[in-house]
């Protein structure tokens, strides 16, 4: 042994020194694309920020530098936002439809997933991903069917409508991330359920729920966003201010012809975009988790 | 406390048959070990007993009564999984009265049942802990603590040790049959492993192929088994197993298993094989019966036969040395101070009160 220890040869001190150079570039590399992907993301809200807290006035002088608040912060694009537009009803409107989608994706995607992942019977797994692929037809095609689905329920120029038609696009991908979450938890875990005397709902609310939570979490981080965001059917299908939604609302109340008032354009994207930004910085860790689930052994 | 019985019971997987008509008793209180290699369909048997898989044909009785439309929850049963199946999100206190819980004791005694079992199985400082804070070891006694608690008429367990380390799967073997010791309840025990088997058991089941190959106690099984896969997968090292032929010799008769080495059979056995004199067979002797002759007690007359070694293998208390006859590895333990190096000859002496003959093509120990 110590012979073989001897002849072995001593580690180049080049080659070790070669290591930690490599090591240095690659995280030199990596911060450079970091910063220049964080500027590029931050552009846009930063540009919100500034805009939104400038007058009028400096907004529409040409010879002012945009990127900077040269006459001072003025709250005034946010108080007109608040007192002499529907902002706040589009505001109230759009949380309304997204605690309704949210929860109905929740209770119908959970639902389905836990029957399809768990419960093997015939066809569950073509069924599984027929349930996907729904989720591939775009809003942009799919808003033609369904207006006339709306309009026979009678849900036309109503927020209730939405609340009826984005589960068509949130269900099938939660759903999908449900399966994917419940399918990774172990087949044992039932078992002892099963033989500790739950039913299958008692096995799905006491045992699955919460082991399954950070997919719950990422799967309703996603319903959320879907909803708060959606553009095409709000703009198909609604069409009085008191009905109307954040996305569409702000932009059509904020544009005339072709006057933008881009001062509050910007005050209502930065108060729009505030709900899933406090969610997502709180909810992160969840979210990542539940989206990762199954890639590895857990 | 119940009796289990399995009546001609089948169980079919679309074309494979993973358990082909068995039938078992297990009195009231015994602990019964099914034994065998992967895929023989121990797991299967105990799953079905379960409830967790359903039975293709075939009856199973626990206590006097046909389970076989029954659901898992109401056969009580408790079953100890390999992964040991604890919630994750439950402390370990809430994962062994979740069964208590569901159905609906009072508060008190759920909470007097899992403090006993939590003393018997020495883990009442870890109660307030979640399964991901605790050891392998501990996971495993939560688990059996949660089978405890509901006082079940039967335990069932699926290879509990196999994710232990080699260590501590010894303490839980030991710590399993102190349990059962106290909490006299019948128990059915799967396993791969023939000395978790042999030491655990009052009868052990050797399953082969979805038949049951032997039932006996791990006496009966060592010294007595019926077939030749039972005498191989009983006891390691396992049996040596040698082709030889079965001659008359002078008065009595001997097994010849290559020109030199010609081993007499001892006369209380003649009368069983003399019908067969003359055929080949295989001969059966365990490790510990080819040694050196001043160990082997009552030296027989004649069985010495000189080998030259291959491996020498030191276990401490005791060493191991194989060597080749006419092609066949030979295993054989010797005290560590009788062995010589490899290569070296040595001379052995077979002990044939202990020698078993199989037919080779049936393979059962005549």
């Amino acid at each position: 042994m110590s012979t073989a220890t001897m002849t072995m040869p001593a580690p180049r001190a080049g080659r070790r020194a070669s290591l930690r150079r490599d090591r240095r570039w690659a995280l030199i590399t990596s911060y450079v694309f970091l910063v220049v992907f964080a500027i590029f993301f931050l552009i846009p809200p930063y540009y919100m920020i500034v805009t939104s807290l400038k007058s009028d006035a400096e907004v529409a002088h040409m010879a002012t530098n945009p990127w900077i608040i040269a006459t001072g912060i003025t709250f005034d694009q946010f108080k007109i936002l608040f007192t002499q537009t529907d902002f706040l009803i589009y505001f109230k409107n759009t949380a309304i439809v997204t605690v309704c989608v949210v929860v109905i994706t929740m209770v119908v995607s959970v639902l389905a997933a836990f029957s399809l992942g768990r419960m093997r019977f015939w066809g569950s797994s073509v069924l599984a991903t027929g349930i996907f692929l729904t989720y591939l037809v775009p809003d942009t095609l799919l808003f033609i069917p369904l207006f006339q689905i709306v309009k026979a329920v009678g849900l036309l120029n109503s927020y209730w409508g939405m609340v009826l038609v984005y589960p068509t696009l949130t269900v099938p991908f939660c759903t999908w991330i449900m399966i994917g979450y419940f399918q990774s938890i172990p087949k044992e875990l039932d078992e002892a359920a099963l033989i500790d005397g739950a039913g299958h709902m008692q096995m799905l609310l006491r045992i699955f729920i919460p082991v399954a939570l950070p997919g719950i979490i990422a799967a309703t981080i996603f319903a959320f966003t879907v909803s708060w965001a959606a553009f095409v059917y709000p703009m198909a299908f609604l069409y009085s201010s008191d009905q109307q939604v954040l996305t569409v609302g702000t932009v059509t109340s904020l544009i005339r012809a072709d006057v933008y008032k881009w001062g509050m354009l910007m005050a209502g994207a930065l108060v729009a975009a505030a709900p899933p930004l406090v969610i997502y910085a709180f909810l992160m860790d969840y979210y990542i988790a539940g989206l990762t689930a199954g890639a590895t052994k857990g | 406390m119940a009796e289990v019985a399995l009546r001609q019971v089948v169980k079919r997987f679309d074309d494979v048959e993973a358990v082909r008509s068995i039938d078992l008793d297990i009195p009231d209180n015994e602990f019964v070990v099914l034994v065998g290699p992967s895929g023989c369909g121990k797991s299967t048997t105990l799953r079905m007993i379960a409830g967790l898989e359903e039975v293709t044909s075939g009856d199973i009785w626990i206590g006097g009564e046909v389970v076989n439309d029954l659901p898992p929850k109401d056969r009580d049963i408790a079953m100890v999984f390999q992964n040991y199946a604890l919630y994750p999100h439950m402390t370990a206190f809430e994962n062994m009265s979740f069964g208590l819980k569901l159905r609906k004791f009072p508060k008190a005694e759920i909470k007097q049942r899992v403090e006993h079992a939590a003393r018997i199985l020495d883990i009442t400082e870890l109660l307030d802990r979640r399964p991901k804070a605790l050891s392998g070891g501990q996971r495993q006694r939560v688990a059996m603590g949660r089978a405890i608690v509901r006082n079940p008429k039967v335990f069932l367990f699926d290879e509990p040790l196999s994710n232990l380390d080699a260590k501590l799967r010894v303490q839980m073997r030991t710590e399993i049959k102190r349990v059962h010791q106290k909490v006299k309840t019948t128990t059915v025990y799967v396993t791969h492993d023939q000395i978790e088997a042999m030491t655990l058991a009052d009868r052990v089941v050797v399953m082969h192929h979805g038949r049951i190959e032997q039932i006996g106690t791990p006496q009966e099984l060592y010294h007595h088994p019926k077939t030749r896969f039972v005498a191989g997968f009983i006891g390691s090292p396992a049996m040596n197993f040698i082709p030889c032929r079965l001659e008359h010799t002078g008065a009595g008769l001997s097994v010849r298993i290559s020109d030199a080495i010609v081993l007499p059979v001892p006369p209380d056995h003649s009368a069983r094989y003399q019908p067969v004199v003359g055929k080949e067979f295989i001969l059966g002797l365990r490790p510990e019966h080819i040694t050196e002759p001043r160990s082997n007690g009552r030296v027989s007359a004649g069985g010495e036969f000189s080998a030259m070694l291959d491996v020498v293998e030191p276990m401490g208390m005791e060493t191991m040395v194989f060597f080749t006859i006419n092609g066949t590895e030979i295993c054989s333990r010797v005290e560590p101070s009788s062995a010589v190096a490899p290569g070296g000859k040595m001379v052995l002496h077979a002990n044939m009160d202990h020698m078993h003959l199989i037919d080779s093509s049936t393979g059962v120990v005549i």
